[in-house]
């Protein structure tokens, strides 16, 4: 995923100009998802980009935390942008935004409020697709080392001598 | 002679599994001039392996054949391929382990006399007992440095453990400590001092907690006396008209099929495989499989009555740093069936990482009463429960004929129903863990559900009569003498304390036991 820079050489005014708004901070284009907020563009190969940007909402209302950013949700799930799952994903986002239409939405992304696409998704939770979907984040998401600062949890620690000296009775609340 | 032994030298023990139980026994017959050929399953990882990483270790080390599972266990629903967290490499589980050491209390080796009949459990004494063992105990707690045993002192308490200590205190807990741990509180044995780097499930990378891994299998290895074949899974034991065993089926790294003959042979791959490898090998004259006929090869599976309360505060814990488990409230340890059950349970501090606690913490959750808990992640404490359960004889081990391992082998299915007084003692002890923490000021808790198993007990049980168990006193199977069994699968019962130091201590008295009757010619 080609983070923080223009897929194909195009100026980020380009890209948005080319693409389509999606859902409060997407832009999709033709091979591209662009995060207009955070300032991020990815090119999709086997996933239409509005599936793409469809999966990366629904991954943040599966695991929401204000604090990370899109861009971590968008790097969990774009192991499914190969030939391979496309066809199950597509076929998911489809019956995504089929329920949301159930539902007087547009589709899954132009759904608003948080509340109502966490209706649409309970009443998709019992299903191999949903499944599929969450099962992968709990890797997908919490074991991405660049997210763990946010909660902070430090990682790795054998390599700085251990907390014996940093801080692992430093407790000053009790 | 000495090894490497050859495949046809029947004057060889043969010990699966290098674990607590087969690795230590490994050793101490090999400390006694006993010729000694140990087959393990898995690779050779040594503390500079090791990695800081909840799931890139697990990689590394988790058994990760496939197992099936059945029973109301919420482990069969949230994780049914992997019933238990268990390790395969040489060292065993030794290697993951937390090094919480504690002998059973006197009255948990006479379980049924103690408690009389509960319903539907299939209690039994064991046929030892306390001042039996307490040699055997204090031999166990010099090999592994167990603190706060031998003089040696306890660790320093952590962030976790002081948040835990205050909340038990709090409630008027009066047996609080940092436990007694196989953690070096200083230097010992070779090995370092703990630097609190907070990974002991992944491996101690200093070697300051005992393992196999790095201390009996060397050690043992060093006599000349012990070859460790690693990359060899068993397949089948083998044996004669007579009903002796003769050696062990097993396929090398290659995956080719070798037979190595022995003299005696040990089996110790814990709970799940020991049982599988003993019915994997029926043959016409054991058509139920070997040491099987009480029936009870695989019955009266047990893995202590667990579960985790988890606690946020408004301000930083920082659990994760300093060792894993960090200390121990052992009030609720004692048997008083006032409280709605029999037997009893420890609470120890654990804490997980954050990849491993959105694993853990409530499978299958998700939403904002999800996510909201692990935003409080760095304000988080948490402790474990471990408690007695009962044995049951629908608790089992079978084969699952339908399901085959990488060697054509059907593979095991755990059935595993709770016991209404696992429940009972469960809900008990969740109780206890949240008003620990609700005592310091906790803003949430979290009663957490069972983790793949870590305890694997009682697949193989001591017993007295030969009509209720498969084993001896000696962890001698009762149809065959020289078959053993040297793994937590020979337990009776499991008693409230974890179970290694105890399995050690039954590995060392096993290998005095061996090499005595070895020397006498009885064996
Ligand atoms: C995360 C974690 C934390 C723990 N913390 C504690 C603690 O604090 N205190 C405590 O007392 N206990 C603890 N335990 C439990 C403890 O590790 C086990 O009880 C103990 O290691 C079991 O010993 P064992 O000899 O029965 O089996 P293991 O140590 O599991 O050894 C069995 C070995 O046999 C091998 N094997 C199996 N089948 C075959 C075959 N067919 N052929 C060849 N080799 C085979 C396996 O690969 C393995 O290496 C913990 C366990 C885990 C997972
Ligand atoms: S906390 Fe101590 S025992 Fe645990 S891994 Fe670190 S040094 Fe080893």
């Amino acid at each position: 995923m080609s983070q923080h820079q223009s897929p194909r050489g195009l100026t980020r005014r380009e890209l948005l100009k080319s693409g389509v708004a999606a859902g409060a901070a997407f832009v999709v284009g033709s091979g591209f998802v662009l995060h207009s907020r955070e300032a991020w563009a990815m090119e999709t190969k086997a996933l239409a980009p509005a599936t793409m940007a469809t999966l990366i909402q629904m991954a943040r209302d599966i695991y929401p935390h204000d604090r990370v950013p899109d861009q971590y949700y968008a790097i969990a799930v774009k192991g499914y942008d190969t030939s391979e799952a496309a066809p199950a994903i597509e076929a998911g986002v489809a019956a995504l935004d089929a329920a949301a239409q159930g539902m007087g939405h547009a589709s899954y992304l132009a759904t608003p409020w948080e509340r109502d696409r966490v209706d649409i998704l309970r009443s998709m939770e019992g299903g191999p697709f949903f499944q599929t979907i969450r099962g992968g984040l709990v890797t997908g998401l919490y074991n991405n080392k660049e997210v763990w600062p946010i909660f902070g949890y430090e990682g790795e620690s054998y390599s700085e001598g251990g907390y014996i000296n940093r801080g692992f009775d430093d407790i000053s609340w009790l | 002679m000495a090894a490497p032994f050859d495949l046809n030298d029947d004057s060889v023990v043969v010990i699966i599994g290098t674990g607590a139980g087969g690795g230590v026994l490994a050793n101490e017959l090999a400390q006694k001039g006993v010729s000694v050929v140990a087959l393990e399953a898995g690779g050779r990882y040594l503390p500079e392996d090791y990695i800081n990483d909840e799931w890139e270790s697990f990689g590394q080390l988790a058994w990760l054949d496939p197992r099936t599972t059945s029973g109301d266990w919420r482990v069969a629903k949230d994780f049914s391929g992997l019933p238990a967290w268990i390790v395969k490499a040489v060292g065993g589980t030794t290697v993951h382990w937390a090094g919480a050491s504690i002998r059973f209390q006197e009255h948990e080796w006479k379980a049924k006399t103690t408690y009389g009949d509960v319903a539907g459990a299939n209690l039994l004494d064991w046929p030892i007992d306390a001042a039996e063992m307490a040699p055997w105990y204090e031999k166990a707690e010099t090999k592994l440095g167990v603190t706060r045993t031998g003089g040696r002192a306890g660790l320093p308490g952590s962030n976790n453990y002081k948040v835990f200590e205050a909340g038990a205190r709090a409630l008027g807990y009066k047996e609080v400590h940092t436990g007694r741990m196989a953690i070096n509180s200083a230097d010992y044995d070779d090995r370092m001092a703990c630097q609190q780097t907070g990974f002991c499930f992944q491996g101690c990378k200093w070697g300051a907690k005992w393992s196999a891994a790095y201390t009996d299998i060397p050690r043992g290895e060093a006599t000349g006396n012990l070859e460790v074949r690693e990359r060899a899974h068993v397949a089948r034991i083998l044996h004669d008209a007579s009903g002796k065993v003769t050696g062990v089926e097993y396929f090398d790294k290659d995956g080719t099929l070798q037979m190595q003959k022995a003299r005696i042979v040990c089996v110790a791959g814990n709970s799940f495989e020991s049982p599988r490898l003993l019915l994997n090998s029926a043959s016409s004259m054991f058509p139920d499989g070997l040491a099987n006929s009480s029936g009870q090869v695989g019955r009266n599976y047990m893995r202590h009555t667990t579960g985790s309360v988890y606690a946020v505060f408004d301000k930083p814990v920082r659990m994760w740093r300093g060792t894993t488990m960090a200390g121990i409230v052992q009030d609720e340890a004692r048997h008083d069936p006032s409280r709605g059950f029999v037997g009893g349970y420890e609470l120890e501090t654990l804490s997980l990482g954050l990849p491993f606690m959105a694993a853990f913490l409530d499978p299958g959750a998700w939403g904002r009463e999800f996510t909201s808990a692990l935003d409080g992640y760095e304000n988080m404490a948490g402790m474990w429960i471990v408690g007695e359960d009962m044995p049951q004889e629908t608790n089992r081990v079978t084969l699952n004929h339908e399901v085959k391992d990488q060697y054509g082998l059907p593979v095991v299915d755990v059935h595993f129903d709770d016991h209404p007084n696992d429940v009972a003692m469960r809900n008990h002890a969740y109780r206890q863990g949240v008003a620990i923490y609700e005592a310091v000021g906790a803003t949430r808790t979290f009663p957490t559900p069972p983790y793949p198993s870590t305890h694997n007990l009682g697949t193989n049980r001591m017993s007295e009569n030969p009509r209720d168990g498969v084993v001896n006193k000696w962890g001698q199977a009762h149809d065959i003498a020289n078959l053993f069994v040297s793994d937590g699968s020979q337990f009776t019962t499991g008693a409230a304390e974890n179970p290694t130091l105890t399995i050690v201590a039954l590995a060392i008295r096993q290998a005095d036991h061996i090499a005595r009757e070895m020397g006498k010619g009885a064996l």
